[in-house]
């Protein structure tokens, strides 16, 4: 029996989540530990970035690893986050290691690029499916609140607005036409 | 506290010499600028009162210069701004330009019911931090109370501030077009900025789409399109709320508290609360203000032969309440029982938008800090007249390209997806007028005090059913312009929980007015009944028109300068 059947044979067994089940049996992976609180550990913002990378992956531009999104990302959960959503957040990603695991056998930090992609495709649509239905009082859905952080934290970047965008600090003029041709890169402000 | 003109004797006579200006003037924002420029300008000894800290031009921007990814929450408010600046980030307060707006929970006051006061403390005012907008009223607006018999008459029309209005656009230096339109009057205008490609297609929509004459207009902003004044031109940053190292756009302090200062005969104090204004019995005029020190809350009188107050709308009017004396038991001026009454503020976040399929090969370059004008064009004759509400609105928004928005996806195709411009969008939200109502007011609540022991003040004030009703137009007629203009996917809004405050426009609570029995200042913004003491901030207003009013207080100001230094002349003050 590999784990990942083990995995959703306890979870049938105990009725209960895959999260507790995962923790039972494998202990503390980087996202388990994370659930213990904020500020995030470094070994947790190495796993958020390559989260945020997978999800924004280094192209002919930078990805998401060279905006550092995973430190930002703890920032922001810091900082900003209300409570309920820093729960939801630290929550999510043991969740979503332990999707991996069921997905794939093995962690997320031990995946393939190209695991990481499936996993994170079908998660995307989980979160889509799930924010569409939901009530606006129901919580957010934590896949949701970690690619907006990345989305957010990779284009106001450095790189990612001024390689992956076009960034102008001192404008200078407005002009209210000037040709666009499809693959122009827009402005990141 | 009470006004005892025995104070002095407490004071040696070189301090009172000392302490001893020609003018004073409370408050350094939009109109207390203007005050203290032509008060010096005129060559009195003029002294300004600012309850906040010192912002000198440029050199305390401290996040002027900041790119997106020096903003450690990239804009976002963290939970503790969230719980200092509860009520400030309910308006556009963010990481940016959040030290340029008060901290609640230094600064309380009571919601008898939802009131949003938005302020800032610090020299030059809500002048770094606002929208720009600059509209001149007409008489469709001097007139209205006297018209439909809301409030009382206003004690001036067009033709007496008409002057003042060009008078300090040649100053302030206003982009704009010139339009011809009598329900908006044309200024003194700078070039007028550029609408983009989908502005131009929806204005012209609205114009073929409708018979009622309404147009949509680039806006008139109080950004230099060239250099003016040793100031600008404007750079085109959009980033105006954090305030302008290349002076692009007209502050208090960029454009007059410079000019005072240049005359030497400025003096600024800042961190001083201006707690009352003492009156003397005797002589029939005031004397002087009492201070207290934000930081020492020592207390301090100084003394002037006239006074103006520029200290807000509600912060003068909290001034005037709190100037107790036996002459004046219900606060200064007050025997009319109109301080602290009527005030009003704009009523919005309430409209349309959508989205346009085409000009995919069009684009925009930098960053505009400005939008589109809709004038009024409810209520201004027989033909356009409503049954089911009084007055009007404008509105004010504009066309942008976005990025692309995730609609789903992970990985490289996604990124790049997401690194090009996106439809184009057209948002159009409406600023309508909220009629003067007695009921709603402000007064000294009588138990509660500020952490300087003065007495809170206490906010009733809400939207009535005329605004209601307006508010339905409001939201359809954006939703019919946009269809006009071949705006595709319409959503529409109308947020009941944007109170009066939100929109940054207080007005009224000191009204002008020709009768000292009904109003509380006269045509040229003097007390009736104490006429040394000048009020031109949003506290004269008599009615709020629907237009942004920034513009119309600087013209007030320049003109009740004017007079009050005539009259000191003459002797009469």
């Amino acid at each position: 029996m590999n784990r990942r059947e083990a995995l959703s044979r306890v979870a049938v067994l105990v009725g209960g989540s895959i999260v507790g089940a995962e923790f039972f049996l494998s202990g503390c992976k980087p996202g388990d530990k994370a659930a213990a609180g904020l500020p995030l550990s470094a070994e947790d913002m190495a796993y958020l970035d390559e989260i945020a990378e997978t999800i924004l992956p280094a192209t002919s531009t930078p990805g998401a690893k060279d905006a550092k999104v995973g430190a930002f990302m703890n920032t922001m959960v810091t900082d900003c986050y209300e409570e309920k959503d820093q729960k939801i957040f630290l929550e999510g990603m043991g969740k979503l290691n332990a999707a991996c695991s069921k997905m794939h056998g093995h962690d997320f930090m031990k995946a393939t690029p190209e695991h990481r992609k499936e996993l994170l495709t079908a998660l995307d649509k989980e979160a889509k499916d799930y924010q569409k239905s939901k009530k606006p009082e129901d919580p957010a859905h934590y896949f949701s609140l970690m690619k907006q952080l990345t989305l957010l934290g990779f284009f106001t970047s450095e790189v990612g607005a001024t390689k992956a965008l076009r960034y102008i600090a001192v404008p200078g003029k407005y002009e209210g036409c000037i040709p666009y041709k499809k693959g122009d890169k827009a402005w990141a402000t | 506290m009470p006004s005892d003109t025995t104070s002095t004797v407490r004071l040696n006579t070189k301090s009172v010499s000392q302490n001893t200006y020609d003018a004073i003037v409370v408050g350094s924002g939009i109109s207390g600028g203007w005050a203290a420029k032509e008060l010096c300008e005129k060559g009195l000894k003029t002294l300004v009162l600012e309850r906040g800290r010192k912002v000198d031009h440029i050199t305390d921007y401290p996040t002027t210069n900041m790119a997106p990814w020096e903003l450690l929450h990239r804009g976002w408010n963290t939970k503790q701004k969230k719980e200092e600046q509860h009520i400030q980030i309910r308006g556009f307060c963010n990481e940016s330009n959040s030290h340029f707006f008060v901290n609640d929970l230094d600064h309380p006051y009571v919601q008898s019911k939802p009131y949003d006061w938005i302020r800032g403390y610090h020299v030059g005012g809500r002048s770094l931090m606002w929208g720009r907008q600059c509209y001149r009223w007409s008489d469709l607006d001097f007139e209205a109370n006297a018209k439909d018999g809301h409030g009382v008459d206003w004690p001036i029309r067009y033709k007496d501030i008409a002057p003042w209005y060009s008078y300090v656009e040649k100053f302030v230096g206003i982009s704009g077009s010139k339009e011809g339109m009598a329900q908006l009057p044309d200024g003194d205008f700078l070039p007028p900025m550029e609408m983009n490609c989908l502005e131009k297609h929806v204005a012209s929509g609205i114009q073929s789409g409708f018979n009622d004459g309404r147009r949509m207009i680039i806006g008139r902003v109080a950004n230099l399109t060239r250099g003016w004044n040793g100031r600008g031109p404007c750079q085109f940053r959009n980033m105006c709320d954090r305030g302008c190292p290349f002076g692009g756009y007209f502050s208090s302090n960029s454009a007059t508290l410079p000019v005072a200062m240049n005359t030497g005969n400025l003096t600024l104090r800042p961190h001083s609360i201006v707690m009352e204004v003492i009156y003397d019995k005797e002589k029939k005029k005031a004397k002087g203000v009492r201070i207290i020190d934000e930081l020492t809350k020592q207390t301090e009188e100084y003394f002037a032969k006239i006074i103006f107050l520029n200290a807000s709308t509600l912060g003068s009017t909290s001034i005037l309440l709190n100037s107790i004396s036996d002459v004046f038991p219900n606060g200064m001026g007050n025997a009319s029982d109109q301080l602290g009454r009527n005030l009003m503020d704009h009523h919005y976040h309430v409209g349309a938008g959508g989205k346009y399929d085409g000009f995919k090969d069009q684009y925009t370059y930098g960053r505009r800090p400005n939008g589109i004008y809709v004038p009024r064009f409810r209520n201004l004759d027989e033909k356009t007249q409503r049954k089911d509400y009084v007055r009007g609105f404008g509105y004010q928004g504009g066309a942008s390209r976005g990025r692309v928005s995730d609609d789903g996806g992970i990985g490289a195709e996604f990124k790049e997806g997401l690194t090009e411009a996106g439809d184009w969008g057209f948002w159009l939200g409406s600023w309508g007028e909220q009629l003067p109502h007695p009921e709603n007011k402000v007064t000294l609540h009588k138990e509660k005090k500020d952490k300087w022991g003065l007495a809170q003040l206490d906010i009733s004030c809400e939207f009535r059913e005329n605004e209601m009703a307006m508010r339905q137009d409001m939201m359809n007629s954006a939703a019919e312009m946009l269809e006009k203009g071949g705006i595709k996917d319409i959503y529409t809004f109308n947020d009941d929980k944007a109170y009066p405050g939100l929109c940054i426009h207080e007005m009224g609570t000191a009204r002008m007015g020709h009768d000292p029995k009904t109003s509380v200042l006269n045509k040229w913004n003097q007390l009736h009944e104490v006429k040394n003491v000048f009020n031109t901030d949003g506290a004269c207003m008599t009615s709020s028109a629907c237009q942004n009013p920034s513009v119309t207080y600087m013209a007030l100001t320049a003109r009740a300068c004017d007079f009050a230094v005539g009259e000191l002349k003459k002797g009469n003050l």
